[in-house]
């Protein structure tokens, strides 16, 4: 038992997914940890929504593996399943039934929810996803934002050992999407491994522990939120009223320069400490007003390695 | 090892207690939507206005005038059950199959549910077999509307009484109403061949009503070929064959050759199409 909760979450080996020549998901391995947020990040079209469908058995890879909660897919997904919320490529429902009746009606397909409760679990992730006084409506009548409410509360019919919620925060407006994290905070604080796709970087930062970057297909960088910063390269600014000494200055000290004016702003380099460059600047006569260091955000990181920001690829 | 198993004991008493609920679920959808009582509305109009037509109309019908029972409903309103059953089996009941049977799949993922209900997990073949079950409940439906409402029409419109048969025999009015079950017995096994045909179809598609026309067109091209003598070495193995065959129930005795020859066709085109709809839905990606 201990021995199984050990192995990741999720973890795929040398996954691919072809549409006929082109790779949608281009040989990538993937590691969740059991219990992290996992921020699955990459512009539109990189292989997000490919890759959680190969994981959850609705498409088969062209290559590779993918074990989710340390069983082999879709081998065992008579058994996994049950134990995964997902939501995928956006919610999706009977326009004709209620919230309620459709909630119903997908706890029916799963053989492992118990008819008795039904009712009751159906009303619980209502009011989990503030949808209670929406509960007996039409879907048909329901706004975007309410149908991806429902397909969260659709993933949490049943308590999960692994969320899948792809893109949850789309259609959702400002306050929503602040539920949203709020919910995968607490889902996360009871120890259900979260794993979230997102093109909107922002939305995720706050709330993962661990992320991976797509761009094309392609993995580009995974690991904790801590050592994706640091492997971003930290930055300098100098304020000053002596921008043309402080440029010679910084300049002999081998750093490239960017910006103008008063503002100075330059990638640190190795062996270089911050407080060396200001003794320098200092030592020159350079007037320093304002002097910072500043951690690339994973922002600059994202646009770093996928090189196109949230451009479309493709 | 040994807690493994302690867990696991309840939950497969669970799952054959909850496996049925996805049926109950499907035929729930089923007959909430608008469209399903539409098309048995529809159904049960042919024998009103068949009744209606005979009632409003004084003259006599010659035996042999018009479809087949007509000239006999005026003498026995339960006959239009079967005149009503004769007139919608070439098109119109196929028609309605053929909506419930290539919307099975095709309109799942054309909603997007269909992800949904896999990730859930239902389970390809559990899915599959609760869609068959379903799509064949509807044929169930719509073969005893038309009876049923033929029955009704024919008590309001006309005198009811012990029928004479084809074969010049008289039975009463309670074994009629029998015979017209086994009619509508007779029909649906018609139709859940035809259901099968659609059930496969709509695995091919996310388009439901691509495979609601193609299912409708495969049932006409059927009867097509069956009207040619040219073709008649291919007859036998038509599921149209023996569509029209039921007039054997209303003999006396009983003649059972036609249910028996369309229970063998109807079971060959069920567990055909039923083992391609299986083998092409199992390893499907579903993308939509
Ligand atoms: N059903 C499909 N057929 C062909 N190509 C597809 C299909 N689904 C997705 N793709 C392609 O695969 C790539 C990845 O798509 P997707 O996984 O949806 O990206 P994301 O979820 O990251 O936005 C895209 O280039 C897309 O055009
Ligand atoms: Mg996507």
């Amino acid at each position: 038992m201990s021995g199984a909760s050990e192995e990741p979450a999720i973890e795929t080996r040398g996954l691919t997914k072809r549409f006929g020549r082109q790779a949608a998901v281009d040989n990538i391995d993937l590691a969740v940890p059991r219990g992290a947020v996992f921020g699955f990040l990459g512009p539109n079209g990189s292989g997000k929504t490919t890759t959680i469908r190969v994981m959850l058995g609705l498409a088969g890879a062209t290559a590779g593996s993918v074990r989710v909660l340390g069983e082999e897919m879709p081998a065992r997904l008579r058994e996994v399943l049950p134990r995964v919320g997902a939501l995928v490529e956006g919610p999706a429902f009977y326009p004709f039934l209620s919230g309620a009746d459709n909630l119903r009606r997908f706890d029916t397909a799963d053989r492992h929810a118990p008819t008795r409760t039904r009712r009751a679990r159906v009303a619980d992730a209502l009011e989990r996803v503030g949808l209670s006084h929406a509960a007996g409506k039409k879907v048909r009548a329901y706004s975007l934002g309410m149908k991806q409410r429902l397909g969260i509360a659709n993933a949490l019919l049943m308590p999960r050992d692994l969320l899948v919620l792809d893109e949850p925060t789309n259609g959702l407006d400002p306050q929503g999407t602040r539920e949203v994290r709020h919910l995968v905070r607490s889902l996360a604080a009871e120890g259900t491994t979260v794993f979230v796709s997102s093109h909107l970087l922002a939305e995720v930062e706050q709330i993962c522990t661990h992320a991976a970057i797509m761009s094309a297909g392609r993995l580009v960088a995974q690991g904790t939120l801590e050592s994706m910063r640091r492997s971003g390269r930290a930055r300098m600014k100098l304020t000053t009223p002596d921008p043309a000494d402080a440029g010679r200055v910084l300049r002999g000290l081998g750093l490239g320069l960017e910006g103008d004016g008063e503002q100075l702003t330059a990638p640190l380099v190795d062996g270089l400490l911050p407080e060396q460059i200001v003794a320098a600047l200092v030592a020159e006569g350079v007037r320093v007003r304002g002097f910072a260091v500043e951690n690339s955000t994973l922002e600059e990181r994202f646009v770093a390695l996928t090189g196109e920001g949230f451009d479309v690829v493709q | 090892m040994s807690s493994k198993q302690a867990d696991s004991a309840p939950a497969v008493r669970r799952r054959s207690a909850a496996g049925w609920a996805l049926l109950g679920s499907e035929l729930g959808v089923l007959f909430r939507r608008w469209r399903t009582w539409a098309m048995l509305a529809a159904l049960a109009a042919v024998p009103v206005l068949i009744g209606l037509a005979v009632r409003l109309t004084s003259e006599d019908i010659e035996p042999g005038d018009g479809p087949p029972f007509l000239d006999r409903v005026t003498q026995n309103g339960l006959f239009i059950a079967l005149t009503g059953t004769v007139v919608s089996i070439p098109l119109f009941l196929p028609l309605t199959v053929s909506v419930a049977a290539g919307d099975t799949i095709a309109g799942e993922a054309n909603l997007g549910t269909l992800r949904y209900l896999l990730a859930a997990p239902a389970g390809r073949i559990r899915l599959l077999a609760v869609k068959y079950a379903a799509a064949v409940a509807f044929c169930i439906a719509a073969a005893l509307t038309l009876v049923a409402a033929g029955m009704l029409v024919g008590v309001v419109l006309f005198p009811v009484g012990p029928v004479t048969l084809l074969s010049g025999d008289t039975i009463g009015v309670g074994e009629s109403v029998l015979r017209l079950l086994l009619v509508a017995a007779y029909v649906s096994l018609s139709l859940a061949g035809l259901a099968a045909i659609g059930l496969f179809i709509s695995t091919l598609t996310e388009v439901p009503v691509g495979a609601m026309a193609a299912t409708a067109v495969l049932a006409v091209v059927a009867q097509i070929l069956g009207a040619l003598p040219q073709l008649d070495w291919l007859h036998p193995w038509l599921f149209t064959e023996h569509w029209v065959g039921f007039a054997d129930l209303i003999r006396q005795p009983i003649s059972w050759d036609s249910f028996g020859a369309n229970a063998l066709l109807q079971g060959g085109y069920i567990a055909v199409f039923c083992a391609l709809a299986g083998s092409r839905f199992a390893t499907k990606d579903v993308l939509a």
